[in-house]
């Protein structure tokens, strides 16, 4: 089954638990500035919405790299960066349209979500189920099921 | 280990900015957050000195557990000698930033001196700088908070600043940081005030280890599913829920403590805050969580459109951090107002203005009892008529005292003060000059002696008797809890983590998260033993500023007149009962003094 990361902004707190995970997963500290997932808040917190790679099937930051780093894992569908290959151009940065692959100045290389593996840190962290990890070709079905309600009920009234 | 091993010592007269190792044999002893900011304190000033006056040292402390991802680690607390009490004031915040300082790199600041110009401090990562704040001075929090990020072009600062009150030294300033979470008792802001320091802004790129990460992991998650499991009340009702419970009780402070008792009560509740109304307006829109947190008690509120505060004010229609108990208690009950809307913005406006709420709602209380006896006038009120219950006067006063405009000025000088200048000093419900929160000290009897011995004056966070008050109306037995959880309380707070998960965890629970996370042995004991250090030694602050055990005393209002009703009916505070017991149990003489083998054994000889 193709999975992705789902985010609920309803349901998130910003608690940023799922930005220690990550940081704690990928660089063994707690560390939100290089999580590879991040919240954001509007309206003095009245929102917070976790962002991270969407894991693009045609990937703006792969075809933009010059050096064929960013590989793709055939089984989990995630774009993955080689440490190795990556020069630190910046060009997945700047060709990313969603701000999700970032420039990491203590490593000189990019960063970006790998999905952990297959059991990304972020979703079991979050104590709220904000962020799940499901089945990509069915992640509007929690929404679509509460709009179905919301309609019987309307209807029933 | 979770310390970054560094503090930033700010010397504002000289404009010097100097990082130092942190002293690890200090952290060993007083844990970190409020028992090492304690310690650096009494080490660096004289607590004679005047909290308005450059040689008063301000510090901001994160501790051990600060910005790990244990839940609740975001907090912080800034601790200086308080103008209002002239006692030593601890204020505790949660939201990010206290996180934030951990990850630039800095376990706590040291500020001394006083700016000549007002400035603000700007840490981002390893570039540090004082920088001119002639832009913000007269602008409020919330003002700043953009202000700073926009000339910064950074986004990601986290911001603790004050308001216009802590400008031009309302008492009771508090320091708000991420817009609506505050250390927000004891005038902490109005030393940041006199200071010229109009905020402090930090981004911090770097990461916080910890010893046995992988234990650490296994403990801190476990802690997760038992909060989760023993806090669902506070995540959907906040604080509060406490509302209806003290109402029923008899210990809800109403008139400025004449009643204890509010009629009105159901319509600042936490049920109330969820209720929609017939135009379909829900106060609470959604809950809020400070960093790491799984409880998430903090509300998001907002005022109907339509209601009278800002209706021709658009400016504040939108969300904000909403009621929670003690500020639906102080611009509530103890003010007998029962107008949501009017609560919720006045809670709007101690934010934007940088002030604390309980010290703001008791101080008008009392000045609305002043008006109430003739004493005051609408000719002293700017027009005002300042009855109990009037919530036009609630948020105009507020405004007013944010602003520092006619009566304003009068209600920045805290209770006491404007109490001793009208000639009724027993209308101020305080102890060491600080305002009481929204639990009434004759129907629950340890709270009161909490409140009679509070190091900060009086305060309910700092001790933990809840559960034996409700049990028993008496002061009997209500020594060796106060005692027991002063001590856990400061150990709690000093580990960098949030004294509502006491819900949940105990001692033994904190240590092995915190024997996890840094370096030495931590046991319950050892984590209790540290508590009652810490405790001590801000009380020996407190008597080297020249407090007495003549300070250790509540109002005459809960010693004589007897509660009107509820389940303590006829009952006033013992205590003359309870303090010589506490002494006796604290190691204390009947001066209130520890002996000196109470401080050879603490370590504190």
């Amino acid at each position: 089954m193709h999975r992705m990361l789902h985010m609920e902004p309803s349901l998130c707190t910003g608690c940023l638990q799922c930005e220690m995970a990550c940081s704690f997963e990928h660089e063994g500290e707690f560390n939100p500035a290089r999580s590879r997932i991040r919240v954001f808040e509007f309206e003095h917190g009245r929102i917070s919405v976790p962002y991270t790679c969407t894991q693009c099937v045609e990937a703006w930051c792969m075809k933009a790299c010059p050096t064929a780093a960013i590989s793709v894992d055939t089984q989990l569908g995630a774009k993955l960066v080689s440490p190795e290959a990556c020069v630190g151009c910046k060009a997945c940065v700047a060709a990313c349209p969603f701000g999700t692959i970032e420039f990491n100045p203590a490593s000189g290389k990019v960063d970006k979500c790998d999905l952990c593996g297959g059991d990304p840190k972020c979703a079991s962290a979050c104590p709220t189920d904000a962020i799940t990890y499901v089945d990509a070709g069915a992640s509007g079905v929690g929404r679509m099921q509460a709009s179905a309600q919301q309609a019987a009920q309307g209807g029933a009234s | 280990m979770s310390w970054q091993g560094k503090i930033l010592r700010v010397n504002l007269t000289s404009g010097e900015i100097a990082p130092e190792p942190l002293n690890m044999e200090w952290a060993n002893d007083y844990i970190g957050q409020r028992g090492l900011g304690t310690k650096y304190l009494w080490e660096n000033m004289d607590p004679k000195a005047d909290a308005m006056g450059p040689d008063n040292v301000l510090i901001f402390a994160s501790g051990p557990l600060t910005g790990t991802g244990a839940s609740t680690s975001g907090r912080y607390a800034v601790i200086t000698k308080g103008p209002l009490t002239g006692a030593i004031a601890c204020s505790n915040s949660g939201g990010k930033f206290g996180a934030e300082l951990k990850y630039a790199g800095f376990d706590l600041l040291l500020i001394e001196g006083r700016s000549e110009k007002p400035v603000y401090l700007l840490i981002e990562g390893d570039e540090i700088s004082l920088a001119s704040a002639d832009k913000i001075w007269g602008r409020t929090v919330w003002e700043t908070d953009q202000w700073i990020k926009k000339q910064h072009h950074n986004p990601m600062l986290k911001i603790a600043a004050i308001g216009i009150a802590g400008e031009r030294g309302v008492r009771y300033a508090a320091v708000v940081n991420d817009l609506h979470r505050a250390a927000g008792r004891s005038g902490v802001g109005t030393v940041m005030g006199a200071k010229n320091l109009k905020a402090i802004a930090v981004r911090g790129t770097g990461g916080v280890r910890v010893k046995d990460p992988k234990r650490f992991m296994e403990v801190t998650g476990e802690m997760k599913n038992l909060l989760a499991k023993e806090t669902g009340g506070l995540t959907k009702y906040g604080t509060n829920a406490m509302m209806d419970t003290m109402q029923e009780f008899g210990g809800l402070p109403t008139n400025n403590f004449q009643q204890v008792q509010f009629d009105g009560y159901d319509k600042v509740d936490a049920k109330a805050m969820l209720k929609t109304d017939e135009t379909g307006h829900t106060n609470l829109l959604t809950n809020k969580a400070c960093f790491g947190c799984t409880i998430a008690c903090g509300r998001i509120a907002h005022i109907r459109k339509d209601h009278f505060t800002i209706q021709n004010r658009k400016e504040y229609w939108h969300a904000s951090g909403g009621l929670e108990y003690e500020t639906a208690f102080a611009f509530g009950p103890v003010v007998g107002v029962d107008d949501i809307d009017a609560c919720t913005f006045a809670g709007y406006l101690m934010n934007e203005h940088g002030i604390d709420p309980i010290s703001f709602g008791v101080t008008l209380a009392a000045a609305m009892e002043l008006f109430e006896m003739g004493v005051i006038t609408t000719e002293d009120t700017d027009g005002v008529a300042l009855n109990f219950g009037n919530a036009e006067a609630l948020t105009i006063m507020a405004e007013k005292t944010g602003k520092q405009e006619g009566f304003g000025e009068i209600l920045g000088m805290g209770s006491r003060l404007m109490c001793e200048k009208y000639g009724h000093p027993e209308l101020s419900m305080t102890v060491k000059g600080q305002e009481f929160a929204g639990y009434d000290s004759r129907a629950l009897q340890g709270m009161g002696l909490g409140y009679a011995t509070g190091n900060r004056g009086a305060c309910h966070l700092k001790h933990d008797t809840f559960d034996v008050d409700m049990d028993d109306q008496t002061g009997e037995g209500k020594a060796e809890p106060c005692k027991t959880s002063q001590d856990f309380t400061a150990a709690v707070d000093s580990s960098g983590l949030c004294m509502f998960t006491m819900a949940a965890w105990g001692a033994p629970e904190f240590a092995a998260q915190l024997d996890a996370d840094s370096e030495g042995d931590w046991t319950a004991e050892r984590l209790i033993e540290s508590g009652e250090r810490i405790w001590n030694l801000e009380r020996m602050f407190n008597l080297a500023a020249g407090l007495t055990r003549a300070d250790d005393t509540l109002p005459e209002r809960l010693l004589k007149d007897p509660a009107p009703s509820g389940t303590a009916k006829g009952r006033v505070n013992e205590l003359d009962r309870m303090l010589p017991e506490y002494y006796a149990l604290r190691g204390w003489s009947e001066a209130g003094e520890p002996t000196t083998e109470t401080l050879n054994r603490l370590g504190l000889g």
